[in-house]
Formats: C-alpha cells, sequence, structure tokens
C-alpha cells in the first residue's frame, strides 16, 4: 500500500505548481489552468485522507469541489471570452481598468 | 433682634448702575448715562447714611445672611454681610468720597468718547469696594478684593490706545497678584487649622489663643501671608511699584481707587483681622517695619518728581506707610482714623490736580506750570486745604490723625517714631514744593495755544480751549465739600492731650478691644499698664509729653514748609544746583532708587528669557511642535511605502495572499511543534 505520504507530497506539489503558474504567468487562459490545478491538488490529498481515515466526507468535499470548479470553469471562461473580444488581448497585466 | 436692614442693596445699588451703563450706555445720551450713574452712588450714599442714623439701636456686631454659598463636609461659607463700627466707617468714606468723585467725573469725563464705559467701570468698582467692607466671611472680602482688582485694571487701562496705560494696568493686576497669592495661602491656612472663613467664628476660635511670643507659629504665619495681600493692594514695599504707574489712568479714578479707597484695602483687612495680629507678634512687628520703611523711601521718591500725579501717587505710598505703621504698633483704630482723614485730603488733592491739569489743557509737569493761583482760584484755595491737611498743620485733619498714629509709634519705639518724623517733614517739604511749583511764580508753560497736542488721549486734550480757566461747577463743588471735609474731618478724634476726647477712637473701641489684654500687650511692646484703654485718653502723666511730641511735628512740618518756600518760591534756581552737587544721591531718587529696573532685571527679564528659550523654543518647538510634525511626517513617509502594495496588479495581490498565508501557516505550525 502507498503511504499517506506520497500522496500529501504529489498534493503539495500539484498545488505549489499552481500558485507558481498563477504568480508567473500573464496568459489568463494558462492563469486559469493553474487553478485548476490547485483545485485538484486539494483534491487530492481529500481523497488521500478520505481513504486514509476511512471518512467518507472527504470523497462528499471532492464531488463538491468538481462541481464548483465546473460551474467556475464556465464562468470563468465566459469571462476570458468578453475579455478578448472587448479588449483583443489575454495578457492580465493589461486588464487594469480598476488600477488608479 | 436686630431690624432688617438689607445691607445687601448697598453693593448692588452700584452694581445696577454698572450694569445698565454698560449694557445700554453706548447708545445713550451722556445725560442718561450720568443720571444712571449718579443716581444709584447717590443711593448708596443715601442708604450707608441711612443705616448710619439707625445704627445705635443695634446689636453690634449686625450680621445679615443671604444665602449658602459652599457647603462641603463640616466647612462652610455663606454670602452674608457684617456690619460693625469699623464697616460702618469705610462704608461711609467709600460712598460719601465715591459718590463725590462721581460728580466730579461728570465734569472731567464729558468730552470723553467713552463716557459710559469709564461710570460703568466706576460703579463696578463700587459694588466690588462695598462687597469687600460689608462681607461677613474672608472668601466673600476676596472677591471684593480681586473685583476691585479688576475694576482698578480696567480704569488704569481706561485710555487702553496708550501704550504707557495698557502696560500700567497689567503691571497693577499682576503686581496685585502676587499679593493675593499670600492672601490665598493665608486664607487656606485659617481653612485647615481654624476650619472658618467666617470672621465670628474665626476670631472667636483665636481669642483664647496666647500670643506666639517665643518664635514664630501658625497665626505669625497667616498674620505675614495677610500682609503679604495688604502689602499688594496697598502698595507697600515691596510691591509697592505699581501704584505710581497706575497714575496713567484718568485723574478720578487715581482719587477714588488709588488714593481714597481701594489702596486702603489692605490697611482694613490687616485691622479686620486685628484679633489674630495682636496674638502674632512677629508679624505685627513685620507689619510695623514695612510701614515705617515704605512711609520713609517713598516719601524720598516723591521729592523729586516733576509729575504733579507722581508726586501725590508716592505721597499716597507714603501715607498707607504710615497707616500700617499704626496697625503694626497696634494702633489700629488710629491707622483707620489716617485712612479716613486720608481719604478726605488725598481725594482732594487729586481731584485739585486733575482740575490744574484740566486747567492748563493736559499738562501734569510741574515744570510747566506756576502762577496758576490767580487763574484758577477755586482749586488753589482747596488744594491749599488739602496740602496744609496732609503736611499736618495744626487743626486740620492731616495733623490729629498723623500726631496720633506718631504719638503711638513713640510708645512702641522710638526708631518708628523718629522715621515717622522725618517723613512728617519730607512730606510737608514736597508737597508744599508741589504748592509752590504749581501756584506760585511765573507761568512756565507754553503759549496758550499750545496744548491739546500732545495730551489728545486726556479727556479734555480733544476740546478748544481758551486759555488757562476755572473747571466748571461740577468739579469744583466736590473740591469744596472735600476741603471742608480736609478742615474738619479732623474734631472727631481730637486726642485727649489736646482736650478733645477723641470720639473716633472710643467710637472703634468695640472693635479693637474685645480682644483678651494679654495679646495687645505684648504686641505693645513696653507699654504695659492700663491696657484696657490702649488707645483711649492717654494717662494724665502721658498728656504733656504728647503734647511735646505734638508740638515737634508741628516743627517738622513748619520746616518742611520752609525749606519748599525758600527753595521753590525764594530761589528757584537752588533746587538745581542742589541736584546737581549732590548727583549721586538725585539720581538715584529721580530713577525711584532703580527699584523698577532691579526687578526687571531679577523678575521680568529672567521671567521673559526661561520662557522664550526655555518654554517658547525649548518645550513649545522642540518637543510639543516637533513630535506633532514628525508623528504626521512619520505617517506619511510609511504610507508612501505601503501605498506600493495598492499595484492594481492581480498577480501581486495573489502573491500577497500566498505569503500571507504562508506565514499563518507556518505559524500554525509552529504553534503545533512547540506544544
Amino acid at each position: 500500500m502507498v503511504p499517506l505520504s506520497y500522496y500529501l507530497l504529489l498534493s503539495g506539489f500539484l498545488f505549489a505548481c499552481g500558485v507558481l503558474g498563477f504568480l508567473i504567468k500573464r496568459n489568463i487562459i494558462t492563469i486559469f489552468m493553474s487553478i485548476e490545478l490547485m483545485l485538484n491538488g486539494v483534491n487530492l490529498s481529500f481523497v488521500a485522507f478520505a481513504a486514509h481515515w476511512h471518512v467518507l466526507a472527504g470523497q462528499i468535499f471532492v464531488f463538491f469541489v468538481m462541481v464548483v470548479a465546473a460551474a467556475e470553469a464556465t464562468v470563468g471562461l465566459a469571462i476570458i471570452i468578453a475579455v478578448y473580444r472587448t479588449r483583443e488581448t489575454l495578457n492580465v497585466d493589461q486588464v487594469n481598468l480598476l488600477k488608479l | 433682634m436686630n431690624p432688617m436692614l438689607n445691607l445687601w442693596l448697598i453693593p448692588v445699588l452700584p452694581l445696577a448702575g454698572a450694569a445698565i451703563n454698560g449694557f445700554l450706555g453706548k447708545k445713550s445720551s451722556r445725560q442718561a448715562v450720568t443720571t444712571i450713574a449718579l443716581f444709584f452712588s447717590a443711593a448708596a450714599f443715601a442708604m450707608a447714611l441711612w443705616v448710619a442714623m439707625r445704627f445705635s439701636s443695634l446689636a453690634l456686631p449686625y450680621h445679615e445672611y443671604l444665602a449658602h454659598w459652599i457647603r462641603s463636609g463640616t466647612f462652610s461659607v455663606d454670602f452674608e454681610f457684617y456690619l460693625d463700627q469699623l464697616s460702618l466707617v469705610m462704608l461711609l468714606v467709600v460712598t460719601g468720597v465715591g459718590f463725590l468723585i462721581h460728580i466730579y467725573s461728570v465734569g472731567y469725563m464729558w468730552d470723553d468718547p467713552s463716557y459710559y464705559r469709564f461710570f460703568c467701570y466706576l460703579n463696578l468698582f463700587m459694588f466690588f469696594m462695598l462687597t469687600l467692607i460689608l462681607a461677613g466671611n474672608y472668601l466673600q472680602m476676596f472677591i471684593g478684593w480681586e473685583g476691585v482688582g479688576l475694576a482698578s485694571y480696567l480704569l488704569i487701562g481706561f485710555w487702553f490706545t496708550k501704550d504707557s496705560a495698557a502696560s500700567a494696568g497689567k503691571k497693577a493686576f499682576i503686581v496685585n497678584r502676587i499679593g493675593d497669592f499670600g492672601f490665598l495661602i493665608a486664607l487656606f491656612l485659617i481653612i485647615k487649622h481654624l476650619g472658618s472663613l467666617n470672621f465670628d467664628r474665626v476670631f472667636q476660635s483665636v481669642l483664647p489663643l496666647s500670643a506666639e511670643t517665643a518664635g514664630a507659629g501658625l497665626l505669625t504665619a497667616i498674620g505675614i501671608l495677610l500682609m503679604v495681600g495688604a502689602a499688594g493692594k496697598s502698595a507697600q514695599i515691596p510691591l509697592y511699584v505699581w501704584l505710581p504707574d497706575a497714575m496713567e489712568g484718568p485723574t478720578p479714578v487715581s482719587a477714588l481707587i488709588h488714593a481714597a479707597t481701594m489702596v486702603t484695602a489692605g490697611v482694613y483687612m490687616v485691622s479686620r483681622s486685628h484679633i489674630i495680629f495682636e496674638r502674632a507678634p512677629m508679624a505685627l512687628t513685620v507689619v510695623a517695619i514695612v510701614g515705617t520703611l515704605t512711609a520713609f523711601f517713598a516719601a524720598t521718591i516723591g521729592i523729586v518728581q516733576t509729575d504733579i500725579k507722581k508726586v501725590l501717587a508716592y505721597s499716597t505710598v507714603s501715607q498707607l506707610g504710615y497707616m500700617f505703621m499704626a496697625c503694626g504698633v497696634g494702633a489700629f483704630s488710629a491707622g483707620i482714623f489716617h485712612l479716613m482723614t486720608h481719604a478726605f485730603f488725598k481725594g482732594l488733592l487729586f481731584l485739585a490736580a486733575g482740575s490744574v491739569i484740566h486747567a492748563v489743557g493736559g499738562e501734569q509737569d510741574m515744570r510747566k506750570m506756576g502762577g496758576l493761583r490767580t487763574k484758577i482760584p477755586w482749586t488753589f484755595w482747596t488744594m491749599t486745604a488739602g496740602t496744609l491737611a496732609i503736611a499736618g498743620i495744626p487743626g486740620l485733619a492731616g495733623f490729629f490723625s498723623k500726631d496720633e498714629i506718631l504719638w503711638r509709634a513713640y510708645q512702641a519705639s522710638w526708631v518708628y517714631w523718629l522715621v515717622g518724623l522725618v517723613t512728617a517733614f519730607i512730606t510737608s517739604f514736597y508737597m508744599f514744593r508741589l504748592w509752590f511749583m504749581t501756584f506760585f511764580g511765573e507761568y512756565r508753560g507754553e503759549a496758550e495755544s499750545g496744548h491739546g497736542s500732545d495730551s489728545a488721549q486726556d479727556a479734555h486734550g480733544s476740546h478748544g480751549h481758551g486759555g488757562i480757566h476755572e473747571s466748571p461747577m461740577v468739579m469744583v463743588i466736590p473740591l469744596v465739600i472735600l476741603a471742608i471735609l480736609s478742615v474738619v474731618g479732623g474734631y472727631v478724634g481730637v486726642p485727649g492731650s489736646l482736650g478733645g476726647s477723641n470720639h473716633f477712637d472710643k467710637f472703634l473701641g468695640p472693635v479693637f478691644h474685645v480682644s483678651a489684654p494679654a495679646g495687645a500687650q505684648n504686641a505693645l511692646g513696653e507699654k504695659g499698664a492700663p491696657e484696657q484703654e490702649t488707645e483711649g485718653p492717654e494717662p494724665k502723666t502721658g498728656a504733656s509729653t504728647e503734647l511735646m511730641f505734638t508740638g515737634i511735628s508741628v516743627l517738622a512740618a513748619l520746616l518742611g514748609f520752609t525749606l519748599a518756600w525758600q527753595l521753590y518760591y525764594r530761589n528757584p534756581q537752588l533746587p538745581a544746583k542742589i541736584a546737581i552737587s549732590m548727583q549721586g544721591a538725585y539720581q538715584a531718587l529721580v530713577h525711584k532708587y532703580y527699584v523698577d529696573e532691579l526687578y526687571g532685571a531679577l523678575f521680568v527679564k529672567p521671567l521673559i528669557d526661561g520662557s522664550t528659550r526655555i518654554l517658547w523654543q525649548g518645550v513649545d518647538r522642540k518637543i510639543i511642535d516637533a513630535a506633532v510634525n514628525d508623528a504626521g511626517d512619520g505617517a506619511r513617509h510609511l504610507s508612501d511605502e505601503a501605498r506600493h502594495m495598492q499595484s492594481g496588479n492581480i498577480r501581486s495581490y495573489a502573491g500577497w495572499i500566498a505569503a500571507g498565508s504562508a506565514v499563518v501557516i507556518a505559524f500554525m505550525v509552529w504553534m503545533a511543534v512547540s506544544r
């Protein structure tokens, strides 16, 4: 049986990759994918704990997260398309109307 | 049971006058202001006379309780009025002389643009002075005491656009504050140790105490502190410096406040507290020494003054010194007697001086007067009466009172008597010097047209003068009345040695002889045997001695007259030569012994410098201002840096969030590990 720590390390690694991608990348699509990566990193630790402690709550949490992520993906993609249509770019540094 | 006298009306009447004139006077005519002011001061005088007439039927001292004021534990102060022989004398002097000076002021101030303001202040002064006199406890007295100081300040600085007047007012106020400080501490001591400020209760609890002959104790401390207060208000050494400067005020003010009434408040207060003083011989000695020194030094300064009002101012300081000398040797009724006669003749002298100033168009320098005898006869004759009275010429008011003081001073110590006698000689000299310089010889002023230019701030400088002229009747009548009083005022207290029976002393007797003899005995030094009648008719053996002393003081007065006659009438060039030959002494006198300079160097300059360097530039600018400014600057710098966090860049916000969560997680992990 694979020990829990392996799952957790992988989960942390995925999450860190997501954070890093979110901070470094300028393309909105890439940032969006980084968010998904972070969510899935968290999901992985949820299921790992659920399996380890034999508690179903973790698995249910994962379903919730997946549903919310799907909803978020539709809204997010819609926003991205709207941004692209108005500004003709996907670079977040140029989406700065709220900045003084 | 005493009838209800409604004493409270006496001070409140002038207050009503002050209020009406103060609020409505600006818009009313001069006639209306005059009517209001004179009516209310006359009403106070009439009421005082009415009280005096009913006086014999009263059980004394008469108390009138008005209202509670302060209640704190067992300590309480009420609004109450107190009338005995002493306050009656003061009451009549203040309302009487005050009323006369009100009349005089109508003429003197008529052309002043702030006519209504003058009478408002004058009535206000009467209110506070009467409160002081009729007070039934020390605190109420203190209200009046402070109030007359306020009125004095307002009236000295009446022509406040003139710089010297404004600063003279401030000087008077500040110097008085120093004295009041002593008075207040005395009151605190009385509250702490005697538990009350009510005159009756304080004196009742002091009465059984024995005199503090060996060393100083509580009563000595109270006495000396009260004397500090009295020295401030009554212009004694070392706090007399404000009074000569106070001559910046209008002349009626000098007459009323700075000669006749307010400055005598200190004498009144010491006399009122005589039970305390009699049990504190050391305090009494301080009073006597201060009084004697003041009398002498002020008189010497008076010799060389050339401003007619300054001469009278130093004369006032000197005469107040006499009164304190009398109090200091335990002769309180002699002091009050001199207070009364002094109110008459010094009030008269000031008013006459005002009339002279009026006549020559605002000139106050005696060197520019002269030969006015025939031009202003009324002023001349009344001023002559006043001069003779103050010089101590037999038969006039000042003679009896001054002689009484000198005789009583001799019984305490020949030193007091000798200094007093020399002072009497000097007094006579400078008064006749003033008299000769003003009224005799040639007129030394400029031509008739010249006046009014440099003295426009004086009441009458502005209106067109037609040469030297006598004052209007409204000013002459008070002069005449005061002159009559100066002549006959002394006959109420003719001493036994001159065939009188000293009614005045007997009248005040019940006030000053309530004390147990033990205290008085110590206070009086070698004077031992007939204690109950210390101030009554002298024993037969003393009469001839007293007569001899009277002769000596008359001689001193005549000597002063002769000298002044020689120097200022026969040989008018001589004084200048003497001044040159005695340059050092002369300069010291002209500069008033450099006391103002000394105080300036000792107190005023260090205070100003300290305030400037330490308090202003040090504490205020370097600490308080700097703290405020640095706090502001710091906040601005900090926000300037922190502003960069709000970049508007989503990824940097995310970075901050990530960093923040990392910190939180690290903290939680650390907590978990260290548990």
